[in-house]
């Protein structure tokens, strides 16, 4: 049976890990390169990296530095922020990036998510979608690190970027992102039910339940988180462990049956 | 022992080179089909469509050069997800490209063999054994591999079936036909049992 992944998130700002409220106030967490060893030797499910920065600064992705990181990794690594073009992708995988995250360009340029998935299969693809939830229950689709407004709902825009070839969907709440108190379960499970890829719930993970709560209430595929994992005891391993019990499908950790 | 990877222009290049690197084997990154004559092993990796991958190794010389290595002299070829898809007969994926044809078998989407969950298969998921095999030495029967694919290899004889994984329906994880093997999943992203599978593709000796 297909197990649920726990994915930490490395958000990568400059020359460190950071983590923010609301995708602002943000901290310092640490460097990136020990953080990326000590997941790798805790054996997650997978990681992803997303340069917060590169957007709004308008810098291509760090591909040298990225080259570093998947040094250190060997689980499914998708690498984001940035992206503007297919050399980029290709540079990024051939510096060990296994997946992309495609989030502001897709707005202004959906033919470059089509344009990847076929030139390097829609399971490259991750299409990552920053929302807001309104007062009154709107929600709204952001760019640029959640600092632009582009007035798309999530469930329609779920639907184009699968449409144009997304093997993925990383969904993250811009009002739960930091602030501990569980995933948007209703968000999670429109856009889950509306599309036939995976979605990745992000933004919210204050305790183990939030990630059962997640998979269960509203059918997320995997969850990801970053708080929970960067400011509390909490760990992936423990989150797989609730999970397991709670009755959800989770990767069980290798054990060498021995040389035969 | 040398490893070629060969580098047709997709795939995640990286990731395969690193963990063939780890396991302590020397690695030849192949741009050309004349790199592959001097190793001892080959890898054919691969995400991407099976038509445009077919495309990139027959228009480079690459089938013709895989032939004479492979098949006429014996080496021993490791094909990863596409590469794995490209060993079949012909692929079905905006119409019918041939192969390589080095394991009989066609290839499709997930939910032309009946599959009704999501699609890409994506994550970690059991591979159950079918036969003995020495890729698999060391590693227990049903260990988690990371799969990320939508379309499967149908082997044409079970003979060449060597481990499965269900969703929803039963998919090819491993086939085999003699000094050829491929495998749907990422051993170079499947973590220390992915390390092992690869480590018993290197101290494979065809007699």
């Amino acid at each position: 049976m297909l197990k649920v992944r726990v994915i930490p998130t490395l958000l990568w700002k400059d020359f460190g890990l950071v983590k923010g409220v609301g995708f602002d106030s943000w901290r310092r967490v640490g460097p990136v390169l020990p953080a990326i060893k000590v997941y790798n030797a805790r054996d997650v499910d997978e990681l992803i990296l997303v340069d917060i920065a590169a957007s709004q600064e308008g810098n291509a992705p760090d591909h040298d530095s990225v080259n570093d990181f998947s040094e250190e990794c060997s689980v499914p690594f998708t690498v984001g922020g940035g992206i503007t073009s297919l050399d980029q992708i290709l540079s990024l995988l051939h510096a060990g990036a296994d997946k992309i995250a495609i989030n502001t360009i897709a707005y202004s340029n959906p033919e470059l998510v089509d344009a990847a998935a076929r030139r390097f299969g829609m399971q490259c693809v991750v299409a990552s979608i920053d929302a807001r939830r309104f007062e009154g229950g709107r929600y709204s689709c952001f760019s640029h690190s959640a600092t632009i407004d582009t007035g798309r709902d999530p469930v329609e825009w779920a639907k184009e970027l699968t449409d144009c070839g997304a093997g993925e969907i990383l969904l993250t709440s811009i009002n739960r992102d930091g602030t501990m108190l569980g995933y948007d379960l209703d968000m999670v499970e429109r856009v889950a039910k509306a599309v036939d890829v995976p979605v990745i719930a992000s933004g919210g993970a204050g305790n183990y339940q939030h990630m059962i709560d997640v998979v269960q209430q509203a059918g997320a595929s995997a969850v990801a988180a970053a708080s929970i994992f960067h400011f509390t005891e909490l760990t992936p391993a423990g989150a797989k462990l609730a999970m397991q019990v709670a009755g959800i499908p989770v990767r069980r950790n290798f054990v060498s049956a021995g040389q035969k | 022992m040398k490893i070629a990877i060969i580098n047709f222009g997709m795939g995640n290049l990286g990731s395969v080179r690193r963990a063939f690197e780890d396991i302590g084997s020397e690695v030849c990154i192949a741009n050309h089909p004349a790199a592959i004559y001097d190793a001892n092993r080959i890898v054919l990796p691969g995400v991407g469509a099976f038509t445009e991958g077919m495309a990139c190794l027959t228009n480079a010389g690459w089938v013709s050069a895989l032939h004479e290595v492979v098949i006429q002299q014996g080496k021993p070829l490791l094909g990863i997800c596409l590469g794995m898809q490209m060993l079949a007969t012909t692929g079905h994926e905006g119409g019918e490209t041939n192969g390589l044809g080095f394991i009989p078998g066609k290839v499709q989407r997930l939910d032309a063999i009946g599959c009704k969950l999501r699609i890409p298969h994506v994550g970690w998921n059991e591979v159950n054994y079918q036969k003995d095999d020495v890729l698999f030495d060391g590693i227990p029967d049903s260990s988690d591999f990371y799969f990320v694919h939508s379309y499967v290899f149908v082997p044409e004889k079970d003979e060449h079936l060597i481990a499965k994984v269900p969703y929803d329906v039963e998919v090819a994880a491993v086939v085999r036909n003699g000094n050829v093997f491929g495998c749907q999943f990422h051993p170079e992203k499947s973590s220390k049992a992915g390390r092992q599978l690869l480590k018993n593709f290197m101290g494979y000796s065809p007699c």
